[in-house]
């Protein structure tokens, strides 16, 4: 006999399900300004708290103030927002091809826009991004060409990838675009060894990686803070902590963490929490941590707090597993409409110019699609070879190959 | 021509690759400073320095991970996994991450990696340091798998895997890394100092991958193994009196299947023969190729040889390992077949 209760499983669970009032209040969103900015050489121990705030530069009002201000110009926040509207724009002639059936399948960035947009604006030609399937930004911000995404999200014959990866996962050497696995995680560590290499090599270049907050559960998450605290590797480890893995809420995968920055304290990893929805702060964050890894001092880890405002994909409905309202009530608000508020209080944007701008990428997006589409979709036009398909296996195709090509026809 | 064990031929093979390129590097558990467990990397690190030579977390998944971006940046990584059998957690970055970035990115990633193991029993390793997982890597397209059954091979073999574009799983017999072996593994194990295991070419040779050795011209039959069951083929052959060719394969991808079906349309049998357990082993993708390429020559069933279905037992494993007495015991009913 024994006098001790009965054991008990603690399964996490969100603050609210369908049907429920959405409640944030978990979040704690500290004053836009008032987190500091150490130098970017303190040590890890001096800047822990770090890890347990939110770095915020826009306020309510939309003005930009506090020590992470000030990273860009005029032009340059100008040009991020138009970034983002891109991004917006795209995904939803995307969104509506696939359900048109021009395409299998389509993930868009709704909400999320500026952690991919803003950092990329941070990178240097020839730094390399280890992206997972949420950072189309990182192209659009590098200036790749929209219509070669949309050949790839057809799936047409001029698709770089021949066909053979699913849409939206891109690759771009040229652009710092890391293939994409749909194996949630790897892309991690492998990050940390491209970093390695270009330290082994003596040379400048640094690398990104991004993982979702549920794939931080992985053990590949872990080996590549192993790994980047082992070798002090030049690599900047983001967590775009979207809130949400396709149904489950991000407490399953942080677990009895505090935050997800945290997590990098146990490497000794600098790491900084960001507000995800603020394109200045997440710049400004991307910046200090890339200085970081270009003066050799190592990697940093950046939690980017922000929230998946449409579904996981287009296979998903959000409406199942949390409040309709949720987005709406999300505090961190909009990316792109604080941003536009920032550039009407400077006096350089307006109601009327955002409504002309939306036109105008609009129609520069539907130009590239007509483009795209005229080429071929998945179903339809020109589509690659099935010859292509037996490419690439190899750098040299070995003969059992070449036989099974000829089988096909080819 | 010098003496070298195996282990000498790898070390020497690392040698000369990473002093002829010096985008080569190598890393893995205790590879650096101490040479790795099996010293197959000793002396590199003090000869090139701790960046290009150094030991790793024990992480296999943070190792082979770490190789793949390292090979995508432009960089030539050998990786040692300890023991084949811990390779497993980094089986997801071989198979879906090394294995496919060619082929994912159209081309414009590639992953020039060489994740080496040894392989196999006949150590007293117990289940946990005697598997022979080949079967698992020649099952994923994009791998190439190589076994190499003697010194000079290991090393002409490891320095084309280096200079491959693609990346390639290296699988060292652990049972011939220190000495010589008759094929009689249940026989006392030789102090390897005094048995050289076989004579080396000291400079940069290559041995090019999916090329198949005759290690044994014969009529008879054809016996087609590779790795340590070359040694126990051969032992068979001088027990049994069979006059049996023995083709050792030494890369399992891409099939030197030429060399396999010209044998087998000559003699007229054919025993597989692997370490591996029997079941989805490699040996069943010999004899099917051979029965849909040799159908008409064949004088009877293509025989398969290999471990029992079971994990690697540590006391057992004299039972467990295909010796010359059961590969015998098969020669002679084949010829009776």
């Amino acid at each position: 006999m024994t006098d001790t209760p009965a054991l008990s499983l603690n399964v996490p669970q969100p603050a609210c399900r369908p049907g429920d009032t959405p409640d944030f209040s978990s979040i704690d969103v500290p004053a836009a300004g008032s987190v500091r900015r150490p130098p970017v050489d303190e040590q890890p121990d001096a800047m822990r708290d770090l890890a347990f705030t939110i770095i915020r530069v826009l306020d309510d009002e939309g003005n930009a103030v506090g020590d992470w201000a000030d990273s860009l110009t005029d032009e340059e926040v100008a040009r991020g927002l138009r970034d983002m509207m891109t991004l917006r724009i795209f995904d939803n002639r995307m969104m509506t091809a696939q359900r048109q059936g021009k395409t299998s399948f389509y993930m868009q960035h709704l909400g999320e826009e500026a952690v991919s947009c803003a950092f990329q604006r941070a990178l240097s030609k020839g730094d390399m991004n280890f992206p997972t399937y949420r950072q189309a930004g990182l192209l659009i911000a590098s200036d790749y060409p929209l219509e070669t995404m949309m050949c790839q999200v057809f799936s047409n014959e001029a698709d770089p990838l021949h066909g053979r990866q699913l849409p939206v996962m891109y690759s771009s050497k040229e652009h710092g675009f890391f293939t994409i696995s749909g194996n949630l995680a790897t892309q991690y560590i492998q990050a940390v060894g491209w970093s390695m290499a270009s330290a082994i090599k003596g040379d400048t270049k640094i690398a990104t990686s991004w993982i979702g907050d549920g794939s931080t559960s992985e053990s590949d998450f872990h080996a590549a803070l192993v790994f980047a605290s082992t070798y002090a590797a030049p690599v900047v480890l983001n967590v775009v902590n979207n809130q949400w893995a396709i149904s489950t809420f991000q407490g399953l995968a942080r677990g009895g963490s505090h935050t997800f920055a945290a997590r990098g304290h146990g490497f000794g990893i600098p790491s900084l929490r960001v507000d995800g929805n603020d394109y200045l702060a997440v710049h400004a964050a991307a910046k200090w941590a890339t200085e970081r890894a270009r003066r050799n001092l190592g990697p940093t880890l950046i939690e980017h707090v922000t929230y998946r405002a449409g579904g996981h994909s287009t296979s998903d409905d959000p409406s199942a597993y949390r409040p309709k309202a949720e987005s709406e009530a999300w505090p961190l608000g909009d990316p792109i409409d604080r941003i536009k508020t920032y550039l009407i209080n400077k006096g350089l944007w307006s109601d009327d110019r955002h409504k002309q701008a939306e036109a105008e990428i609009t129609d520069m997006v539907i130009e590239c699609q007509k483009r795209a589409e005229a080429i071929g979709t998945l179903n339809s036009g020109h589509a690659p070879s099935p010859r292509d398909m037996f490419e690439d296996v190899y750098a040299e195709m070995p003969a059992h190959l070449v036989r099974q090509r000829h089988e096909v026809g080819y | 021509m010098t003496q070298m064990t195996m282990i000498g031929a790898i070390q020497n093979a690392h040698d000369l690759a990473m002093e002829r390129d010096e985008n080569v590097v190598v890393f893995g558990e205790d590879v650096g400073y101490f040479g790795g467990v099996f010293r197959c990397t000793a002396g590199l690190q003090q000869k090139y320095g701790a960046s290009r030579c150094f030991d790793a977390p024990i992480s296999e998944l943070g190792i082979v991970g770490a190789g793949v971006g390292m090979a995508a940046y432009g960089l030539k990584p050998v990786v040692e996994v300890q023991f084949a059998d811990y390779m497993y957690p980094a089986y997801d970055q071989i198979v879906s991450e090394a294995a496919r970035l060619r082929y994912r990115s159209g081309g414009e990633f590639t992953c020039p990696m060489v994740v080496r193991m040894p392989t196999g029993g006949g150590i007293w390793g117990g289940q946990t340091h005697s598997q022979s997982p080949e079967a698992l890597f020649t099952h994923v397209s994009g791998l190439k798998t190589v076994i190499p059954s003697n010194p000079q091979d290991a090393k002409g073999l490891l320095l084309s895997a280096i200079a491959d574009p693609d990346p390639v799983i290296f699988l060292e017999p652990k049972r011939l890394y220190n000495g010589p072996f008759d094929g009689y593994h249940d026989r006392p194990v030789q102090p390897w100092k005094k048995h050289p295991m076989g004579e080396v070419d000291p400079g940069y040779y290559e041995i090019p991958l999916g090329k198949a050795a005759v290690a044994r011209e014969g009529q008879d039959m054809t016996i087609v193994t590779y790795g340590t069951m070359v040694h126990v083929a051969m032992a068979a052959v001088e027990a049994t009196g069979i006059n049996a060719e023995v083709i050792d394969l030494r890369t399992l991808i891409p099939l030197d299947t030429e060399t396999v079906m010209t044998s087998v349309q000559k003699t007229g049998r054919c025993i597989v023969l692997h370490e591996a357990t029997l079941t989805s082993g490699f040996g069943a993708e010999l004899a099917a190729q051979v029965q849909a390429e040799c159908f008409y020559h064949l004088e009877a069933p293509v025989l398969r040889v290999a471990g029992w279905d079971t994990p690697y037992p540590h006391a057992q494993e004299w039972a467990y390992f295909p010796g010359p007495d059961r590969v015998g015991r098969n020669m002679k009913n084949l010829m009776e077949a």
